[in-house]
């Protein structure tokens, strides 16, 4: 509500002292309704209660509806919403409308209002809200998700082709600042993780092996552990969380900018120029940083075995030497190589799905790495079930 | 519904039958019309009537719901994809947006289409980069990022951009928006020349008035209402002769014709 002290603010005009507003139902016997409004219809205010009006345009339906503002103080939208109300409701009953009574300001915004008519075709039906409605939604939603995989899966396959035979489209600047991005960057939080990952398997299977007097196997335990699965694993997580998400984020950017529209237009094709350096960025540094993980992790087995189970370094080095082969580290760094492709896919297939709205790129971001880890533990799983049944 | 236009030798660009819709909602229904090489045409229209869409046809970006877009009289969304690419490798486009590559600086932006597609040494594209910006008063601001840039700035680049190729066919979605009288007017030489001088078939989607007059050799008008074209031909023809009150409101900017002479921008123009 208006306070005293409006008019002496500076630079507005002066107002009349606000005044509480009031709505006045009068019916003559000619079947006219009068409403006559007065006081203060503004947004701050707390308007009078209009269901006298309601119930006197239901009642013995008048024919005309006579509005008009008299001793009206200020008005702004608030007002004008609550006129247009009133006027649709009479309106839907057959009530002529006349509003010639009220100030000129409020009838020309409320002309304004009406001068372009709805358009009828823009209708929206809400979504079905029954829960086989959302069912089928769903299924819908996963067929077309996945005829998209298979259609993003092709183009990037014949784009990746293309850049073996030597017909490389993008820039090489936007490949090395990609591998720098996925790669390096991710170097201390790797080194963080992994290292960690090698204490924890340490220290779960030291507890164990110590009731046999059998520490020295600590090596065995971290070793196989990170060189065949978690080095691997974990850095596909890191790098779904890190890269994955981004890459959705800045295709599905580009997606709202039009900026991919416009490489479209000029025949350019995204997948040569956006996906394909994305994909090579990943599958070049995911092995590299695998590589490290491992290595990271053993150094944290070693850590926990030196300071905690009396095992010397030299013993547990020999003791790694002698059971971590060639073939393991190459099951570790054919599975980072992998889910780097996955953790690629899935970035850039939720990029380029991405809607025209800034929420739609952070639900693209999330559900990239939604995506990759499904695929990556889905893959993992059958990768070390062949490799079992291969007995390498 | 209009006659289906002429699809002779004339015709460069050929809309014939086209319906546009999103989903179950048509925005033009059965569009025919054509552009004659080395034209300029323009797409006029209310806010919302579907020109920007009309351009997202043309360009392949969207599918119609029916009827066909023939470029020299090849079909655009019936042509395999190699040879789509190689009508779409001929046309420049600025959106209504700008729709400038983010991540790379202007003159990135213009030399990107010509490291693309041509052998040029980079040293040559940067130069012919350079110059489409200078063309466009942008000289100074190269390596500027697009964010960096105002809103007029922007469409400014986003030409540059389009024009990098010199392509045959240049598509502009409101060029002159967002710019100041002078820069307009500048603009409007800009694209009097490009058609003049390298001979580019240019399709402008504009609301400005003074620039219709003065660059339009044939026009197309949308109504949103009607869903449909209500006007065909050179603007100063319709303003002279249309009967439809929608056309003639929009051409003199609502002021209702007053007789025998036109509102005195119709006069602006070629001067
Ligand atoms: N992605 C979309 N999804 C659904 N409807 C859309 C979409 N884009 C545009 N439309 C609808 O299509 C109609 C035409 O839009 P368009 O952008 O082509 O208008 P326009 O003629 O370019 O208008 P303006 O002059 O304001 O740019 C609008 O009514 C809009 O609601
Ligand atoms: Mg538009």
């Amino acid at each position: 509500m208006a306070s005293p002290n409006d008019g002496q603010q500076p630079g507005f005009p002066a107002e009349s002292a606000a005044h509480a507003p009031f709505v006045d139902v009068r019916r003559d016997a000619s079947g006219r309704l009068a409403v006559s409004f007065g006081g203060d219809w503004r947004i701050g205010s707390a308007l009078p209660d209009l269901t006298p009006v309601h119930a006197a345009l239901s009642d013995k339906t008048p024919q005309i509806l006579v509005l008009a503002a008299p001793r009206l103080s200020a008005w702004d939208s608030r007002f004008l919403t609550q006129l247009m109300g009133l006027a649709d409701l009479a309106e839907s009953r057959g009530i002529t409308v006349d509003t010639a009574q009220l100030p000129r300001g409020v009838c020309s915004l409320l002309q304004l209002a009406h001068a372009v008519p709805e358009r009828m075709d823009t209708g929206r039906e809400p979504d079905d809200p029954s829960w086989l409605a959302a069912v089928g939604r769903w299924s819908q939603w996963l067929v077309q998700d996945f005829r998209d995989l298979l259609a993003f899966v092709g183009e990037a396959t014949l784009s990746m082709g293309s850049v073996v035979v030597g017909k490389a489209r993008f820039r090489r600047v936007d490949l090395l600042r990609l591998m720098q991005d996925c790669g390096a960057m991710a170097l201390p939080i790797v080194s963080l993780i992994s290292l960690l990952v090698g204490l924890i398997l340490a220290f779960v299977g030291a507890v164990q092996l110590q009731m046999f007097g059998a520490q020295v196997y600590i090596a065995d335990l971290v070793g196989l552990g990170m060189t065949r699965e978690m080095g691997a694993l974990m850095t596909a997580v890191i790098v779904s969380g890190r890269s994955g998400a981004a890459f959705a984020a800045q295709l599905g950017t580009m997606n709202v900018n039009q900026e991919i529209d416009a490489f479209k237009a000029m025949g350019i094709s995204t997948f040569d120029f956006l996906v394909v350096p994305r994909l090579l960025a990943l599958i070049s540094m995911m092995p590299i940083l695998c590589l490290y993980a491992m290595l990271m992790g053993i150094i944290g087995g070693a850590i926990v075995a030196v300071a905690f189970f009396d095992i010397s370094v030299s013993e547990y080095i020999t003791e790694t030497l002698r059971v971590v082969q060639m073939r393991h580290f190459l099951i570790g760094l054919f599975k980072g190589l992998v889910f780097g492709v996955l953790v690629g896919t899935a970035g850039c297939l939720r990029g380029m799905q991405c809607g025209r709205s800034a929420s739609a790129v952070g639900d693209a971001a999330t559900s990239a790495v939604v995506t990759s880890i499904v695929f990556i533990v889905v893959a993992d799983s059958v990768l070390t079930l062949v490799f079992n049944r291969l007995r390498l | 519904m209009q006659p289906n236009p002429d699809l002779g030798e004339t015709a460069y660009i050929a809309v014939r039958d086209l319906t546009m819709a999103f989903a179950d909602r048509v925005i033009q229904r059965d569009l025919n019309f054509a552009v004659r090489r080395g034209e300029i045409f323009v797409v006029m229209g209310g806010s919302g009537c579907g020109k920007s869409t009309l351009l997202r046809h043309l360009l392949g970006l969207q599918q119609p719901a029916k009827g066909a877009v023939f470029y020299a009289a090849r079909s655009l969304w019936e042509s395999p994809p190699s040879e789509r690419a190689a009508i779409l490798r001929k046309t420049g486009v600025l959106f209504q947006s700008g729709a400038l590559w983010s991540s790379m600086t202007l003159v990135e932006n213009v030399a990107l289409p010509l490291g693309q597609f041509t052998d040029l040494p980079p040293g040559e594209i940067e130069a012919i980069a350079r110059l489409k910006l200078a063309l466009v008063g942008l000289a100074g601001f190269e390596e500027y990022y697009p964010a960096e840039l105002s809103g007029g700035m922007q469409k400014r680049a986003g030409l540059a951009r389009a024009m990098a190729l010199d392509p045959d066919i240049l598509f502009f979605d409101e060029p002159s928006a967002g710019l100041d009288p002078l820069s307009a007017k500048r603009l409007d030489d800009l694209i009097l020349s490009l058609r003049d001088n390298l001979g580019a078939t240019i399709v402008v989607v504009t609301h400005e008035l003074a620039s219709i007059f003065a660059i339009a050799d044939n026009s197309i008008f949308l109504d949103a209402e009607s869903q449909t074209i209500i006007a065909t031909g050179n603007p100063r023809d319709l303003l002279a002769d249309s009967t439809d009150v929608r056309v003639r409101e929009f051409l003199t900017r609502g002021r209702h014709y007053r007789g025998d002479r036109g509102p005195d921008r119709a006069d602006e123009g070629r001067v």
